[in-house]
């Protein structure tokens, strides 16, 4: 397991390279010009200079090469000196953004746990609702309770974010009132009153990316365990007269999550994405939202840092996956 | 043929009891695949309704406009802000009226002719995006299963693909490529093309992987040995033998790929790196609407149960297809 898991890790660098050069490509390839907003009165040599200065004057593969080194070299280096206190980075060059000239991964980490409370915790109520349901729903198969439930998480499923936001901002926000429409990234918990307007705050955004999770978790759950409850191990475990409660919540239940806990793993980085859109919806500053403005303002070594930052992602939680996969399921054997 | 040697008594009697081991007609007459798969089909209640669903969505955007003969672009100011029909039941003040089933706009604009028209764009991104993944799906794992020299680079680059993170990579290539298409094909081409190409080429893994494997359980089959020991071309046999057989996960794959593509072309306009603001589609529609939607609530509503139903009932329909086209569940 120990030598399959680092064979995945030393395999994942030449994955990484591939998408940040795809990632590269696309920005050497796209028209746009960080020079655009620089007013008309200033002369080509100065504005050839502010490109130099920029870094924009070198040939493709020089750009490419840096950003590399300070992505993986300078950045970590920053990073430990901040931990520790040491001087390793002073005078490097950072990835620096063209937006606000200071560099990108300051930002990031400024936006970043904003990001990670709504995903991490509509992930979180996600899976704490889907699991039941699909349970249960394997369970009494075909029973009332199942139906509704296929049905209400085939809507779940189809519904877009962008509707769903914006239907619970009129619903709660308007007429009833008792939900803030916009997350405000500013509040600090200090006592109980702050902490019940952030936990207020935090219902819908957290609720709208949670329904996505919640229907396609609970989806799996309910397969893998209808897989499960007709097994003969099952039929031997309720023979040798166990209670029921036994036989479905230890061992339906254990080998039923096999496949979940995969699905769970890979789905992570699915729902950074949706974050994007939610968080748009409900203006909460995270790196989504980062993104897009990033976007429309041109600065490239923000959007290369953000996207690339999402590849990272992806790839790890692939990687966990199918760890997870190995540890949990003794019968696939890696090695 | 082994029952016939049993011989013959010429007494009557004799035959019923020999008779039991023979068949004398097969017990039932011999049926179609397709017709089988129709059956099993029909039960799947849900993706009958959303196979007509989808059916009725479709032909409603080809046909509207000839039907509902108004031009979405049309400003009508005198006539901005009507309330959809239904308003009239609890209030009888209201503006509408037949003129307008669905209200018109902040700029006058017919609403139901907007959704006509923004649905054509919505669907016709969906089918096309979906042909298009399907078609470069398919032939990757096509050739990564029946030729074994590109079956490692292929599957590789079909794993790297995967790992790219979508939504952020059509983001920046729509926004970034938007103004040399648009220079090339005009405003409402360029993007159509962009938005097409992109999502196409973002989601033909899945397909290519589900081929692939398939394509390699048929390879060992005693049917393409044969094939081949005629002397029958690799195309061919492709062609006439192995690509038939995998029809049904591609059309599994297919309604998976529709509604995704539907749904990303929506995100892109709900986000505002879509279509040209004067152009309708339903996302644009949906997110021109929001900020209006304490006082005009339907201008929200309605563009979004058309994506939200034309969604779910493809997924429906991809349930029953998946049903439908198991053989191991079929006939159960």
């Amino acid at each position: 397991m120990l030598t399959f898991t680092i064979r995945r890790l030393v395999l994942s660098i030449p994955t990484l390279l591939f998408i940040s050069l795809v990632i590269f490509g696309l920005l050497q390839l796209a028209p746009g010009d960080p020079m655009a907003q620089v007013p008309l009165t200033v002369p080509p040599e100065v504005k050839q200079k502010m490109r130099e200065a920029l870094g924009l004057g070198e040939a493709w593969y020089v750009q490419y090469w840096k950003w590399l080194v300070q992505f993986f070299w300078v950045e970590p280096l920053v990073f430990f000196d901040w931990l520790f206190g040491t001087e390793f980075s002073s005078g490097m060059q950072r990835v620096i953004s063209w937006q606000t000239r200071s560099p990108v991964m300051d930002i990031v980490v400024q936006r970043m746990p904003q990001t990670l409370w709504v995903v991490g915790l509509a992930y979180v109520v996600g899976i704490l609702i889907a699991i039941p349901i699909g349970i249960y729903s394997a369970y009494r198969h075909y029973s009332l309770f199942d139906q509704t439930g296929t049905f209400i998480t085939m809507i779940g499923f189809s519904i877009p974010p962008f509707f769903t936001g914006p239907l619970l901002i009129v619903i709660f926000s308007v007429y009833l009132g008792w939900l803030p429409s916009i997350y405000d990234t500013t509040h600090v918990v200090r006592d109980w009153e702050s902490f019940k307007v952030q936990f207020f705050q935090m219902i819908m955004p957290v609720m709208v990316l949670a329904l996505q999770t919640t229907a396609q978790i609970s989806r799996y759950m309910r397969g893998a365990m209808l897989d499960n409850l007709n097994q003969d191990y099952v039929r031997t475990a309720r023979a040798k007269g166990l209670r029921e409660s036994v036989v479905v919540m230890v061992h339906v239940l254990r080998n039923s999550m096999i496949p979940v806990v995969t699905v769970i793993a890979l789905g992570m980085p699915a729902i950074f994405g949706g974050a994007i859109i939610t968080e748009n919806v409900f203006k909460v500053n995270g790196i989504g939202q980062l993104l897009l403005t990033a976007l429309f303002a041109n600065d490239l070594p923000m959007v290369m840092t953000l996207t690339f930052i999402f590849a990272i992602l992806i790839v790890l939680f692939n990687l966990v996956a199918d760890v997870l996969y190995g540890l949990l399921d003794p019968r696939i054997r890696y090695d | 043929m082994t029952e016939q040697p049993i011989p013959a008594s010429p007494i009557e009697g004799d035959m019923e009891t020999f008779g039991a081991l023979a068949d004398k007609e097969p017990q039932k007459p011999p049926r179609a695949q397709w017709k089988d798969v129709w059956d099993q089909f029909r039960k799947h209640k849900g993706a009958v309704f959303g196979g007509g669903f989808l059916i009725f969505i479709t032909l409603a955007v080809i046909f509207g406009p000839y039907i509902w003969n108004v031009d979405p672009k049309t400003l009508d100011i005198r006539n901005k802000d009507w309330r959809p029909i239904y308003i009239l039941l609890f209030d009888a003040d209201a503006k509408a009226g037949w003129a307008h089933p669905f209200g018109t706009d902040q700029l006058g604009r017919d609403i139901m002719a907007q959704m006509i028209a923004g649905g054509r764009v919505s669907m016709a991104v969906g089918w096309l995006a979906m042909g298009l993944a399907l078609v470069i799906g398919t032939a990757v794992g096509v050739l990564a299963g029946y030729f074994k020299r590109m079956d490692f680079w292929l599957m590789r680059f079909t794993d790297l693909v995967l790992s790219l993170p979508v939504l952020p990579l059509v983001l920046l290539a729509v926004t970034l490529f938007r103004q040399p298409l648009r220079a090339a094909y005009g405003p409402e081409g360029g993007m159509f093309i962009l938005i097409v190409g992109v999502i196409a080429l973002t989601s033909w893994m899945q397909t290519a992987r589900i081929v692939r494997g398939d394509i390699l359980a048929l390879k060992e089959r005693e049917f393409i040995l044969a094939a081949r020991s005629i002397g029958t071309t690799p195309g061919k046999i492709i062609l006439r033998h192995l690509l038939p057989n995998v029809i049904s996960p591609i059309m599994v794959s297919a309604t998976l790929g529709l509604a995704v593509a539907i749904i990303t072309e929506s995100a892109l306009s709900f986000l505002g790196v879509g279509f040209p603001s004067d152009f309708p589609t339903w996302g644009k529609l949906l997110a021109d609407a929001v900020d209006r939607m304490q006082e005009y609530p339907e201008r929200v509503l309605l563009p979004g149960i058309a994506i939200s139903l034309t969604v779910l009932s493809v997924n429906y329909l991809g349930d029953g297809l998946r049903d439908a086209l198991d053989p191991r569940i079929r006939g159960r």
